[in-house]
């Protein structure tokens, strides 16, 4: 049995300690929002905070979270940037398939807490490790902006 | 896909009361007058509900006021899931905050109302369905207004209907509280449907009903699915396709902890385990002897020679007229050319997968699909069961782009043959390696083109070759995508292009080789190899004409208005002719398909061989748009999987495996990559045509036409990748 701190609350999982993150949210915990897009950090559909920065959960370790916190999708309606990032999302109206946008919002979440003002150059630099096949691009970059105007 | 059969349309309508009470509105269309694939089951065409499946609707209104509306199609990103209940909202006078939108069954009733069998593909779903449900609107309005008339004991006409309650004088009730009086009514012949200047909800730009839930981590995808004593099974597939298992030794897999079993299946052996990561490990610790079977050699490098020397005979003719020898021994000068196109992985962002639940007389399948027909007659047959007793849940897709709609079925197959082979529940899990090596690509294509042109430049004799594999055959759709030999699909784009139909001697031919490699339609079928090939000729030929390329196009389809209003309202907006910043420059392409016509201009620099893409204007006549919001989203989507593939992606095979495993190699557009797009939407009331696909042939010649403009270098083949190093 391994503790980990998700979504502020403390669980006893039953996971092995290789066991990387994201299959301990989506198999173990059954909290699906994060996604399971490539298994090498490719892709970023898997990107959840830990301690507040954004990790690719489908290659860390269970063990590495020991004694952190762990912050999901789930949990974004309850952070101050999350929320701005999210009402951002709608009003942009970014999403198509959704698949990846777990991931991008958690990266976008992140972005945004480190740096109030990004431009374009940062927003490229931050998020291109999230990918999107629908492309959602332009309208991600125009919802970072809208957020950071609103958190403003 | 082609475009649509030349089928009937005409519907029946009929209303029939649900036992919980409410109202429910179901269409069937009568058989004789509908073309139907061979082997699909055929809707009852009973008119006694107790026949249909259940739900069995378009559209219910339940008591308690929600109105579910039921979607025939799937939601993939293409924003169907607001698109449908928009033309029931207008109908209905509803607001679409009051509509619970969920996924239909496979069913009968759900049919592709021009494809026969129950799919989501081909840009056809909103043409398709414009009638369809908008009639369920304005039936159930109908049928409301008259329970409200005989509960007020008024005249009908003099009711009106808005945002969910009929209305008379300062009386009004709700839609909830005449649903079950309004089911026991005589459905009406007729409806009248409103006029264009009515529409409060077609026509505006309107928000996505799946946003919220995809924003806050709750949509459900296939991916997600989960119920007590569910299994996740990964399969190890063969290396070389065509492949089979000769022995295996599962002893160490056995010992990871949380493997519970190891079987064999037709397409291999498949690790059943508590999750993901147990199955992954037990997967990789199995010790596999495969029978690598007949495409062992297979090779991308001698496969295009052997196609480049089949393109040297003539091939089966899909499009021929006038005199090609004569014409061209009186040409003034010939342009000849040689392109060639990868094979490509669709990569969805979700990976495959597919969870069963078999029981005695039953299998349920959770999966996101894009061809629930097919998918629910294979696992009837693996099971001998009857199709209606195969129910099939349509999860959210986390991407399909063709991948999902599979006439072989592959991924549901073979998870029905794992659950049936390990005798529980599993959800089979694709990871990303086995996605960009597990096949179904869309095929390698090669082109070579001899156009003569006259004194003015203009073409006067074209001959052009394709080859490549096809992508019907041995499918449902054979028989009425391949005509002599020739699938349709494997010369759409230039057998009925406009440039060759308007050259007066012409002959397009096609060889269909066969390599086995698996192949499927991948985001706009083959138009994505044809416009490329297309719209770069064009624009060699315009340069052998010393002419500048947006005239040269208005010349050639000057009887073309469609076309041309394209051309010229995204030369409009992105300012053609006019300078650009320094380094800078534009490449343009039009190409119709799937009903609708785009224009794709592209800014480009290259600077030490680095190609960048600054900015992309697009214009587009696809008829009316019932929501441009999603119109334009489906063209920046369409910009984005046409520029990855243009820049960087490629399937190629060595020893007969593919060379690529994951996204470091099989290369995809990245925010860095995105240039800035601009959408337009030419205001039209010709016929509707699809969007999904349509924005995306025209990008890739857009871009290399640009490089031309830029470099003077020809990019005949693609990826561009480091062409230009």
């Amino acid at each position: 049995m391994i503790t980990l701190n998700i979504n502020g609350k403390d669980l006893q999982l039953d996971a092995p300690e290789d066991m990387p993150i994201l299959w301990a949210l989506r198999d173990v915990v059954h909290l699906t929002g994060t996604k399971f897009g490539c298994g090498m950090a490719q892709c970023g559909a898997c990107t959840v905070h830990l301690d507040g920065q954004a990790i690719r959960s489908c290659v860390t370790p269970v063990t590495a979270a020991v004694g952190k916190k762990i912050t999901t999708i789930e949990h974004m309606q309850n952070d101050k940037v999350g929320q701005a990032v999210q009402a951002a999302w709608s009003a942009v109206d970014v999403v198509q398939c959704g698949y990846c946008q777990s991931g991008q919002i958690m990266a976008a979440t992140a972005l945004l807490t480190s740096n109030k003002k990004p431009t374009d150059d940062d927003i490229d630099a931050a998020m291109s490790g999230n990918i999107c096949r629908c492309g959602t691009y332009p309208r991600i970059r125009a919802a970072i902006h809208e957020a950071a105007n609103k958190l403003a | 896909m082609n475009s649509p059969l030349n089928i009937s349309r005409r519907t029946f309508i009929k209303a029939t009361a649900l036992t919980v009470g409410g109202l429910v509105i179901a269409f069937s269309i009568p058989n004789a007058k509908r073309f139907m694939l061979p082997g699909i089951p055929e809707a009852n065409a009973s008119e006694e509900a107790s026949k249909l499946p259940t739900p069995n609707a378009f559209l219910r209104i339940d008591t308690d006021n929600t109105i579910t509306v039921m979607l025939a199609h799937s939601e993939m990103g293409q924003s169907i899931w607001t698109t449908l209940p928009m033309l029931i909202a207008e109908e209905l006078d509803v607001s679409l905050s009051n509509i619970k939108v969920m996924h239909a069954p496979a069913a009968p009733e759900y049919i592709h109302t021009a494809y026969g069998i129950q799919i989501t593909g081909g840009s056809s779903t909103t043409w398709s369905e414009f009638d369809r449900y908008r009639q369920a609107g304005a039936l159930t309005r109908a049928l409301l207004v008259s329970a409200a008339a005989k509960k007020l004991g008024v005249a009908a006409e003099s009711i009106k209907t808005e945002n969910g309650f009929a209305i008379s004088g300062d009386k009004k009730i709700s839609y909830g509280d005449l649903a079950e009086a309004a089911a026991k009514l005589e459905t009406p012949k007729t409806v009248t449907l409103k006029q264009p200047k009515d529409w409060k909800i077609i026509g505006k730009a309107t928000k996505r009903l799946d946003g919220p839930e995809k924003i806050n981590g709750t949509a459900i995808f296939g991916q997600d699915v989960h119920f007590d004593g569910l299994m996740t099974a990964m399969v190890a597939r063969s290396p070389v396709f065509g492949g089979s298992v000769k022995t295996f030794d599962a002893s160490a897999a056995k010992k990871i902890k949380g493997v519970q079993q190891v079987v064999q299946v037709p397409s291999g052996v498949a690790v059943i385990a508590d999750n993901y990561w147990a199955a992954k490990q037990g997967r990789d610790a199995l010790k596999i002897e495969w029978n690598l079977g007949p495409n062992a050699g297979l090779d991308s490098k001698a496969l295009v020679s052997e196609y480049r020397k089949m393109a040297a005979t003539q091939g089966l003719p899909a499009a021929k007229a006038g005199d090609l020898k004569l014409a061209a021994s009186k040409a003034t000068k010939t342009v000849e050319a040689e392109y060639v196109l990868p094979y490509l992985a669709h990569s969805p962002m979700e990976p495959l997968n597919c969870s069963v639940k078999i029981s005695k007389d039953a299998c349920e399948i959770w999966t996101g699909t894009q061809m629930q027909g097919t998918d629910q007659l294979a696992a009837a047959k693996i099971l001998g069961l009857k199709p209606e007793q195969v129910t099939i849940h349509t999860l959210f897709l986390g991407g399909g782009f063709g991948r999902r709609a599979n006439p072989a079925a592959d991924f549901v197959s073979e998870a029905v043959q794992v659950a049936k082979a390990a005798g529980v529940p599993v959800k089979t899990v694709w990871s990303r390696e086995d996605d960009v090596k597990g096949g179904y690509y869309r095929p390698m294509y090669l082109h070579k083109a001899k156009i003569g042109v006259d004194a003015k430049g203009l073409p006067v004799a074209w001959e052009h070759t394709a080859v490549g594999q096809s992508i019907m055959l041995g499918t449902p759709f054979e028989a009425y995508q391949i005509k002599d030999g020739v699938d349709a699909t494997s010369v759409e784009g230039v057998a009925d292009s406009p440039y060759i139909k308007g050259t007066p001697n012409h002959l397009v031919s096609l060889h269909t080789p066969k390599t086995g490699v698996p192949v499927l339609w991948w985001r706009s079928v083959g138009h994505s190899h044809s416009a490329f090939v297309m719209e770069s000729l064009v624009d060699e030929l315009a340069h052998a004409a010393k002419r500048d390329s947006l005239e040269y196009r208005r010349e050639l389809l000057k009887d073309h208005p469609r076309h041309l209003a394209a051309l010229n309202l995204a030369a409009e907006k992105a300012s053609w002719g006019k300078p650009l910043p320094k380094g800078v420059f534009r490449g343009i392409a039009v190409h119709e398909s799937f009903g609708s016509f785009v224009t794709q201009i592209a800014e480009v620099s290259v600077n030490k061989g680095e190609v960048k893409v600054h900015r992309m204007v697009c214009a587009i006549d696809c008829g009316l748009s019932v929501n441009p919001d999603s119109l334009k989203a489906q063209m920046e989507s369409s910009i984005s999987f046409g520029l990855g593939a243009a820049m960087q992606s490629e399937i190629t095979f060595k020893d007969g495996m593919v060379e690529q495993s994951n996204f470091h190699d099989y290369k995809v557009m990245r925010m860095a990559d995105m240039p800035k797009v601009e959408v337009y939407i030419v205001q039209s009331t010709e016929k509707m045509g699809g969007v999904g696909e349509p924005g995306l042939p025209p990008v890739a010649p857009a871009v290399t036409n640009a490089i031309f403009a830029a470099t003077g270098k020809r990019i005949r083949s693609l990826p561009i990748g480091n062409q230009l190093a």
